[in-house]
This record gives C-alpha cells, structure tokens and sequence, in this order.
C-alpha cells in the first residue's frame, strides 16, 4: 500500500512538472538542438556531443509577430511541417528585394518575409522556396547554450557577405522607379 | 466573538494561500496545454463557411491532435493562421491535399472560366463555402500544411444546431 501511494505522488509530480514545462516551452522560452550547415558559422553542426548547437529560442515574438531584420528564427518547412528550420530574416512584410541569382527585384507580400541562411552555398532557403508566411514561424533563437565555447547571445546581424545585395524599403520610392 | 476571530487569526493562511496559488497555476498550464494541443473552442466570425458555419454565434471544437498529426483529408474543415496576417486565425474547408489536381472558378460572380491547379508538397487547398464571399486558396494560393492547427469536427451553440460539422467531398 505505501509503495502504491509512492507511486501515485511520483506520477503526480511528474505529470505536474510535464504540465509547467510544456507552457513554458509553448509560451515564452524553449531549448533546441540545430542540425546542418546552413547557418555557419553562427550555428554550426558537428561542433558538439549533440552534433549542433544547442539554442535558446524564445516564443514572446509569436504573441503580435514583430521582427527585426537580422533575427534567427526557426519556422516550420513550408514543404514539409514536420521538419524545422533556422535561418535568418532577411526582409519584412512590404518590403522590396533583389534576388541574387535572377537580380529580380521582388516585393515580400503581406504577412510573409524572406529567409536566409548565413552560409549561402550550403542553405536552402528563401532563394528556393520564396517567402514564407510568418505564422510557420516558431520562435525567435536569443543564445548559444551549448559548446561551452560558444556560449552567448546569437545577435542581429545584418548579414554582409550574404548574397543579397541591397534592400529597398517601400517607403520614398514612387511606383515604377527604384533607385540602386 | 474574539474566540471566532481568534480562530482566524489561527488558520495557516500561508499555506492555504500558497496551495490555492500552486493548485491555480498548474489547472492554467493544464488548460494552456489541452487548448494548444489536445482540444480547444472557437467563436467563427464571417460569412465565408456558409451554410455550415453562421456568419457569428456558432461555438465549435477545434481538434488540435488531428492537425498536428497530419490527419485531415480533402472535405474536413480545418483552421489555420492565415497567411496574410499572422495573428488572424481562419476556417475554411480542405478541397485537395498534395497532389491532388483542384479545379476551381476563377470568378464565380462573372463568369464559368475555370482554372486546375495540382496541389504542391506539403500543401493544401483550401475554399470557404460560400464561395461568393470568401478569401482563401484561390487568391492566397495553396496553403503550407504547417499553417493548420485544428481541424474542426463539431458544433456545439446554437443547441438547436449541435453536432457534427458535415464533411463533404
């Protein structure tokens, strides 16, 4: 009888820790482990026992879907919801683009935005897929938790050596002419 | 009357407060988890599900379980984040998985031109009802599966209307 009762209180336990963990993870912060090369070398694989980079990855930004150019996010596979992905936002809902290969200039719709990976050869991205809607977006990645070696916030940056050459906002710029 | 309030004053209102607290958060997380993942109601807004769904005042299910397992087929009637605003939520019905050749009118009000499309991986097509009066698959396009996150099955107000939601081909 008293190991029956034991028992019980360890499964309420566990399943009140089970219940408190996933909120957290659902609504404000949770742990991923990233694969592949897309994103070197601010995420790279095989550095680690886990065979990627362990991140920290926020869900706050999901509450009214405000980003900044420059976020890592992880968003679902458009072609594919099972898998994720990480890579970086290039461009905002509105704005206008230069695809790199094709040099077309493409304006991002409404409610979608452009992804890249850091390592451009090795990434397949926006560049293939086109833009994504933002709701496959899942969470915004804050900081590296694993290697100790690389330890610390994954920061905004505006990607330089990618192959996307310049962005024009649409503001100031009349219909028809787009100035380099 | 003092023996009364000494009593009160006796009570272990810590505990009590802490355990009402403790029992308070984990019933919100519960609720969280089974709204995110299990079931969860919506109060449909707009005239694009008519005749199935009202154009306000129906209350239905959401079943997250089956979405996010992939198990819907063309006729479920499924909701998801819209794509061209991430904080709308819409509900429409499925018309054809991936692959599948989806033939719709182009312009249902001014003419019979009509257009086939097949469906790309990881995708579907999504229509409202009342395709006079709907945004959906054929101004969005096909929709990323990643996008759906309920499949509705059941209504629950008005009473008079209680019951499954017709899942028709």
């Amino acid at each position: 009888m008293g190991t029956g009762i034991q028992i019980w209180s360890t499964a309420k336990t566990l399943a009140t820790g089970a219940i408190i963990g996933l909120t957290i993870s659902d609504r404000y912060l949770t742990i991923v482990t990233t694969k592949g090369d897309s994103m070197h070398p601010t995420l790279t694989a095989a550095d680690s026992f886990f065979r990627g980079d362990v991140v920290f990855a926020e869900r706050g930004c999901l509450d009214k879907y405000k980003f900044s150019r420059g976020d890592v996010v992880i968003f679902k596979c458009p072609s594919d919801h099972n898998k994720d992905f990480v890579k970086r936002l290039i461009a905002l809902p509105g704005e206008w683009i230069r695809i790199p290969v094709s040099q077309e200039i493409i304006k991002v719709p409404e409610g979608h935005c452009w992804v890249e990976g850091d390592n451009a050869d090795r990434s397949w991205d926006s560049r293939s897929f086109g833009p994504i809607p933002l709701g496959l977006i899942k969470g915004r990645v804050t900081h590296i938790i694993w290697p100790p070696s690389k330890m610390g916030r994954v920061e905004r940056k505006w990607p330089e050596d990618s192959a996307i050459c310049s962005v024009y906002l649409q503001v100031n710029q009349p219909k028809g002419q787009l100035k380099p | 009357m003092s023996r009364f309030v000494r009593r009160l004053a006796g009570a272990p209102w810590r505990a009590i407060v802490e355990g009402a607290i403790s029992r308070a958060v984990v019933v919100f997380c519960g609720v969280t988890v089974i709204d995110e993942r299990v079931v969860s109601l919506t109060y449909p807004r707009g005239p694009s599900m008519l005749p199935a769904i009202n154009i306000m005042g129906d209350l239905v299910v959401a079943d997250k379980l089956s979405a996010r397992y992939g198990w819907v087929s063309p006729g479920d009637v499924v909701q998801f984040v819209s794509p061209e605003d991430p904080r709308k939520t819409v509900i429409k019905r499925v018309l054809g998985m991936e692959g599948d050749a989806v033939t719709y009118l182009v312009d249902p009000a001014n003419s019979d031109v009509s257009k086939t499309v097949v469906v790309p991986k990881g995708h579907i097509w999504v229509q409202g009802d009342n395709i006079h009066n709907s945004t959906d698959s054929r101004q969005f396009g096909p929709l990323p599966y990643g996008l759906v996150n309920g499949k509705i099955c059941c209504r629950i107000l008005p009473l008079k209307r209680f019951g499954l939601i017709d899942s028709k081909q």
